[in-house]
């Protein structure tokens, strides 16, 4: 008789039980390779707060958030925050998803045992919330030294910083289940950049005149921005009610769409 | 009996030109996401302008260096883009093509000298940078951030500039056996550090002194100043001016030889 | 207890517009060992990677295990072990590595995973190599270290789709060894192979598949009965002449096949034949008379012209 022991039905054949195993080798993998990178990915947002902090701050002094005065690092400190979660989720669910799926053909490998597609989506969902948690508290830390924290309610922007990462990822695997060449993915930095630029990262959106505001609210990172910004400066604002709420939107409309591409998406 | 004369001479005729018929190849595979090189090389300076120039603009009424920060930050911008431009196609492009696709392998196979592979290679990538630092200069002007005739000077500095980067990481990803990551290092610990503290968005002296030495190594930060000498009269003595086209020419220079040699190894090993 | 284990009924399988598998019907009893023929492009891998449930069947039955690939994927996949056509080794860890979360993706417990990991490097010869990254392993020791793989969790069930291509011919026999032994103790074995000598070695039973459609189903040995003759005799006269000797001596044997290179006569007394041609002066350059095999029928039921 044989080794293993079946996993039970669960999700019509989606999912084996042991995502667990996918994390597991997702630590193997990084010790064997990467560990380094992993690392200097901490420094990127770092090196952001240093020179736009510190630099351009040095010419901008202080900001007006709100009726507070703040100095211009403690303004920028939490978007680059938001940014940098937004940029390793969406890493992690678009280029090394469609890398995995479609050359190294890695998940192909993962789906020949008893995992189902959902262990596999779970897995490496919960990996790149890991890796963003711990870039968060990093940065966090360096926030702290440089006192920019202004607020002893920073620490709840870490699991801030994960919900929004967890929106930006299901999204960014939902968007992917639909690509078919790497080509088709140059369309990512054309959303992203001016997502970056313009969602009240470097400045208070209210330099726009009305129309264009309302078009930046309509996009994501602005509401992440937003929402860091309130638990790291602790000027907090109703609206960070609508901010919260449109991450939980997102992701749920992430995983509802990851859910239904999964058999599309790994068993073609 | 082969007419070994005849052949000879034949050959000569093909290697006169090899590094035009790299330059045309490459030309021609740029078919294949010209699209996105066109979209943007219009959407980016338009994003940057309006995003740092303009938006960040606000916080500093006063201007920068007695000029208006657009105009300040408008030479920096257009340097900052060809050189990252520049950065990212001495990396992969250059390890794929002996990797990967190994495009180079298969040039060498005919009568192109390696020394040639790299002149063509270099010669496409000045005419794609002059397109797109074209387009950014016209955009610059447009936005009124251009105050001196002598701003087009900015497109040759921008392709010196990205050829000091390009030149001496494309001899280094010659010499490379695999991707293990040293490139997002490279990315993240080098190329990155250096557009961030080479004094884009603010003047060199807002550093940390001991950053300030960043300044210096960069090709960037001499990029921008020249850029800014022309476009709008940045006062520097002229020896420092005449120092800084040397430091990015030295880079060129240099890192071009080291890039020929890596390409010789790789190509006749 | 002989029942089914792979029962397929009417399986299809279209990519967008393009039917790759069209509409076969067959069934696998356990502890058989079942070869899947065909040429280049037929279907035979799309089969299996339905068989493995990791490729959704357009419309048919298919159950294996008596359980729906549909429904019970991650159940099914703990009983199979699967060689898949192309190495799919994980770059990112070590040798021996790859067996261990191969082990642990199917539940084992590290203890067990390590246990088996060593005892199949042992299997795939790759002992030395354990902790040596994969990709600069040759092409056999890659398809060594996938087929050790696929062996982790003990399957009830082996898929291998192509099992020994780009081994030498003593790892082959290793193979050729191993699986027999698994075959003994009950293990049902489910190939592809391009090699005819080994779906003869290896498979009780044999289906041949040509563009998506089943041509043909029996043992080697019925297969060559029905389809080809005891013996083929090859003639040679040179590739200008192939064809008009053939013309003259197109009634001798029961068939015959003209190539570029040869012609070869299906008889089933070859000598004879060939005394029978040079009595009548045709003189070939070079003669050879052999036993009938799975290779004529193969080329019988998919056509010359795929093969050419
Ligand atoms: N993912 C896919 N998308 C579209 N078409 C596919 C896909 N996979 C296979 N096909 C097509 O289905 C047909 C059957 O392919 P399959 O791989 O099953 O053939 P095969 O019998 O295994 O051939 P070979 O002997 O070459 O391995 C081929 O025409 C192939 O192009
Ligand atoms: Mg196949």
């Amino acid at each position: 008789m044989s080794a293993v022991t079946a996993p039970k039905r669960r999700f019509g054949g989606m999912y084996g039980g042991n995502a667990r195993a996918i994390i597991e080798r997702g630590f193997k993998a990084t010790m064997t390779n990467n560990y380094l990178i992993i690392l200097s990915g901490f420094f990127e947002p770092v090196f952001y707060l240093f020179s736009m902090g510190v630099g351009l701050g040095g010419i901008i002094g202080t900001i007006d958030l709100n009726g507070t005065e703040i100095s211009y690092g403690a303004y920028i400190a939490p978007a680059l925050l938001a940014v940098s979660a937004m940029n390793g989720a969406i890493y992690d669910s678009t280029w090394n998803v469609f890398f995995k799926l479609n050359f190294a053909k890695l998940y192909q490998t993962m789906l020949l045992t008893s995992l189902g597609p959902l262990d596999v989506a779970i897995g490496e969902i919960t990996l790149a919330l890991l890796r963003g948690g711990i870039y968060a508290v990093g940065f966090l830390t360096v926030m702290s030294i440089m006192g920019l924290a202004l607020s002893p309610l920073a620490i709840f922007a870490i699991p801030v910083v994960i919900l929004i990462a967890a929106g930006f990822a299901s999204v960014g695997m939902a968007f992917t289940s639909y690509m078919k060449t790497f080509q088709q993915m140059d369309w990512l930095p054309l959303v992203m950049l001016p997502m970056f630029l313009f969602s009240a990262t470097f400045y208070p959106i209210s330099i726009y005149p009305e129309p264009i505001q309302v078009l930046v609210q309509c996009f994501p990172l602005w509401h992440g921005v937003e929402l860091v910004r309130m638990f790291t400066t602790g000027v907090f604002t109703a609206a960070a009610w609508g901010h919260l709420a449109y991450f939980v939107v997102m992701l749920g409309t992430g995983v509802i769409v990851v859910a239904r591409r999964l058999r599309s998406l790994f068993l073609r | 009996m082969t007419d070994v004369a005849q052949i000879r001479r034949d050959a000569a005729q093909t290697r006169r030109w090899g590094w035009w018929y790299v330059t045309e190849l490459r030309l021609r595979e740029m078919k294949a996401y010209i699209s996105y090189v066109v979209t943007s090389s219009f959407g980016n300076p338009l994003m940057y302008l309006l995003g740092l120039g303009v938006g960040l603009a606000n916080l500093i009424p006063d201007g920068i260096d007695g000029v208006p920060f657009l105009v300040f930050v408008g030479p920096a911008l257009l340097m900052s883009t060809i050189l990252t431009i520049g950065a990212e196609e001495g990396m992969y492009p250059v390890l794929g093509g002996f990797k990967w696709h190994k495009i180079f392998f298969a040039i060498h196979a005919t009568t192109v000298t390696p020394g040639q592979i790299v002149g063509g290679f270099l010669v496409h990538l000045a005419i794609r940078f002059t397109f797109t630092a074209g387009v950014f200069y016209l955009m610059l002007v447009a936005f009124g951030a251009v105050p001196l005739g002598t701003g087009w000077l900015m497109i040759p500095i921008s392709i010196l500039g990205a050829f000091a980067i390009l030149t001496p990481l494309a001899a280094y990803s010659a010499g490379i056996e695999d991707d293990r990551g040293q490139f997002a290092l490279i990315q993240r610990l080098i190329v990155m550090p250096m557009f961030l503290f080479s004094g884009t968005f603010f003047p060199l002296s807002q550093v940390p002194d001991w950053l300030e030495w960043i300044g210096w190594v960069s090709p960037l930060w001499h990029a921008s100043q020249l850029g800014r000498t022309v476009s709008y009269g940045l006062v520097e003595p002229l020896w420092l001016t005449l120092l800084r086209v040397a430091i990015l020419a030295a880079y060129g220079v240099i890192g071009a030889i080291l890039m020929r040699r890596a390409f010789v190894r790789r190509l006749t090993r | 207890m002989s029942h089914s284990v792979i029962r397929a009924v009417n399986l299809t399988k279209k990519y967008d517009d393009f039917v790759a598998v069209d509409g076969i019907s067959f069934e696998v009893a356990r502890g058989e060992s079942f070869g899947l023929l065909g040429p280049n492009g037929a279907g035979k891998s799309t089969t299996m990677k339905m068989i493995a449930s990791v490729s959704t069947r357009t419309s048919g039955e298919l159950t294996v295990l008596d359980l729906d690939p549909n429904v019970d994927g991650p159940a099914i996949r703990s009983q199979l072990g699967v060689v898949p056509q192309e190495d799919n080794l994980d770059g990112e860890l070590r040798v021996r590595e790859n067996l261990l979360t191969y082990g642990r993706f199917f539940g084992l417990s590290r203890a067990e995973a390590g246990k088996r990991a060593d005892e199949l490097l042992e299997f795939a010869q790759l002992s030395d190599r354990a902790n040596s990254k994969v990709e600069p392993l040759s092409g056999g020791m890659k398809r060594r270290l996938t087929i050790a793989r696929s062996l982790m969790n003990d399957p009830q069930m082996l898929l291998l789709d192509e099992p020994t291509t780009g081994l030498d011919p003593q790892a082959r026999h290793i193979l050729w060894d191993r699986l027999f032994r698994l075959k003994e103790q009950g293990t049902t074995l489910v190939l592809t192979t391009h090699y005819m000598d080994e779906a003869e070695q290896l498979s009780d039973r044999i289906v041949v598949v040509d563009k998506g459609q089943i041509m043909a189903e029996g043992s080697p040995a019925e297969l060559i009965r029905t389809y080809s003759t005891r013996e083929v005799l090859e003639v040679r006269y040179g590739s200008d002449k192939n064809v008009s000797v053939a013309a003259l001596i197109a009634d001798v044997g029961e068939r015959q096949e003209v190539l570029p290179d040869r012609i070869l006569i299906y008889s089933d007394n070859g000598e004879q034949d060939l005394a029978e041609i040079t009595r009548r002066g045709h003189h070939p350059t070079t003669s050879l008379v052999r036993r009938s095999s799975l290779e004529d029928v193969f080329l019988r039921l998919t056509g010359r012209s795929l093969v050419e």
